[in-house]
């Protein structure tokens, strides 16, 4: 199986690493020629507005929004999950608007106020997840079909929608690859 | 470290982080800057050093800091002293990216040696770069620096850019090369695209066209060793 990596800028080669490290191919998408090489799509952790101009420019914006809307597994950390999110709060910047979501960019603060924290996500196991939040955006609510897999508090901070999911943490950041598992039996099915 | 008020204007209109400079060693400088709540802090030679012999204690500092190194034994001992980030130091202000070719390039071969050489080469290896033992083993190890290394110091246009990334640099840092270009919006665009895209030749060509003339520059041949800004830090 191949799943690709959006590599415009930011935490590509950490998700390739982790890709490689569950014995899938991770494939640099950086033109939307590839798009039909790959079976998933992870949008990697960068900064938002600069992705979302960029896939504009590169014409995958479209092209991707489309397959997401037609079942196409899609995995967004951080910058990918405010891509993914229909509201992003205060802001009009370019989105792939697929997920029922509203998410608040730099929600916990800015550099200074990033944190690694385990939380628990009941889907992985009883074992807590070692999350990293960077410049992290979280999840203030979201619609029907969104199903929350981790919360602090009333942050949410991992959900999934069909064939959609969001982490506002850096599961590619550590070693523990039970997030990319996860994806990667979305991609299979 | 410039004005605070400008900073925070800077901090209060964009929504990208926003690193702000502070003097080699000047680690007041840098406790303002953290409490002004900036992204990143680049202790850079851009500015006069505040201290001849030491470097900031960048371990006390929960922000994360970016040094600049002209070889491997520099970077690593910035890393040593934890910096968060390496760039190249290049030669600020120039638009000549000879200095910043010849810092990539110097870490790059530093770190084959490294990574070719037997375990017992390791110690006489950390003694003549002057750097840390457990960094070096991890540059063995990991075949690169442990950290992200990015260019800086005399990129000037989308090409100079994509050079640098070729060489194995994880980003690019431009200054001057951008704000004192005659169009520096189509210029930072095209630079930025050149970063993403920098294995691709004809995009490069592409964003390279009609974006005006790149800022007037300096030789770096024609500057005397001592009035070299790399020359700063230690």
């Amino acid at each position: 199986m191949k799943i690709g990596v959006l590599a415009l800028q930011g935490a590509v080669r950490e998700h390739a690493n982790s890709l490689m490290n569950c014995g899938v191919e991770p494939v640099e998408i950086r033109y939307s020629e590839q798009l039909s090489e790959i079976q998933g799509l992870i949008i990697p952790g960068g900064e938002s507005t600069t992705v979302g101009k960029l896939l504009i420019k590169y014409k995958m914006l479209e092209p991707i929004a489309k397959m997401g809307q037609n079942g196409f597994p899609i995995f967004g950390t951080c910058t990918g999950l405010i891509l993914l999110a229909k509201e992003i709060i205060g802001s009009v910047q370019p989105r792939l608007g697929l997920m029922d979501i509203n998410v608040e960019r730099n929600a916990f603060g800015r550099q200074i106020a990033s944190f690694e924290q385990d939380i628990p996500i009941p889907e992985l196991g009883p074992e807590p997840f070692h999350a990293v939040f960077i410049r992290a955006p979280y999840i203030t609510k979201g619609g029907e079909e969104v199903r929350i897999l981790a919360r602090l508090e009333e942050k949410i901070l991992f959900a999934r929608q069909k064939n959609l999911l969001a982490a506002a943490f850096h599961p590619e950041l550590t070693k523990d690859l039970r997030i990319h598992q996860y994806f990667i039996e979305m991609c299979s099915k | 470290m410039s004005d605070p008020e400008i900073i925070m204007n800077i901090m209060n209109v964009v929504t990208i982080p926003v690193m702000a400079k502070a003097r080699i060693g000047h680690f007041v400088e840098a406790q303002v800057l953290e409490a002004l709540e900036i992204d990143y802090i680049d202790e850079s030679e851009v500015l006069t050093p505040a201290d001849d012999l030491y470097h900031i204690d960048k371990h006390q500092f929960k922000v994360p800091f970016v040094c600049g190194a002209r070889n491997l034994g520099e970077a690593l001992r910035r890393i040593g002293e934890g910096a968060a980030m390496i760039r190249t130091k290049g030669e600020a202000g120039t638009g000549d990216v000879v200095e910043a070719v010849r810092h990539i390039r110097t870490v790059n071969d530093e770190i084959k040696r490294a990574v070719s050489a037997s375990n017992e080469e390791l110690m006489t290896i950390a003694k003549e770069l002057g750097a840390p033992y457990e960094l070096v083993a991890e540059v063995k190890k990991l075949g690169r620096l442990p950290v992200v290394n990015f260019a800086a110091g005399g990129i000037a246009s989308p090409a100079d850019a994509a050079l640098m990334m070729q060489l194995g640099c994880d980003g690019i840092f431009v200054g001057s090369g951008i704000f004192k270009s005659d169009n520096p919006a189509k210029r930072a665009k095209a630079i930025v695209e050149a970063t993403a895209h920098f294995q691709d030749a004809k995009l490069i060509a592409d964003v390279s066209k009609g974006i005006g003339t790149a800022m007037r520059g300096i030789h770096v041949g024609s500057l005397k060793e001592e009035d070299k800004i790399a020359k700063r830090g230690w």
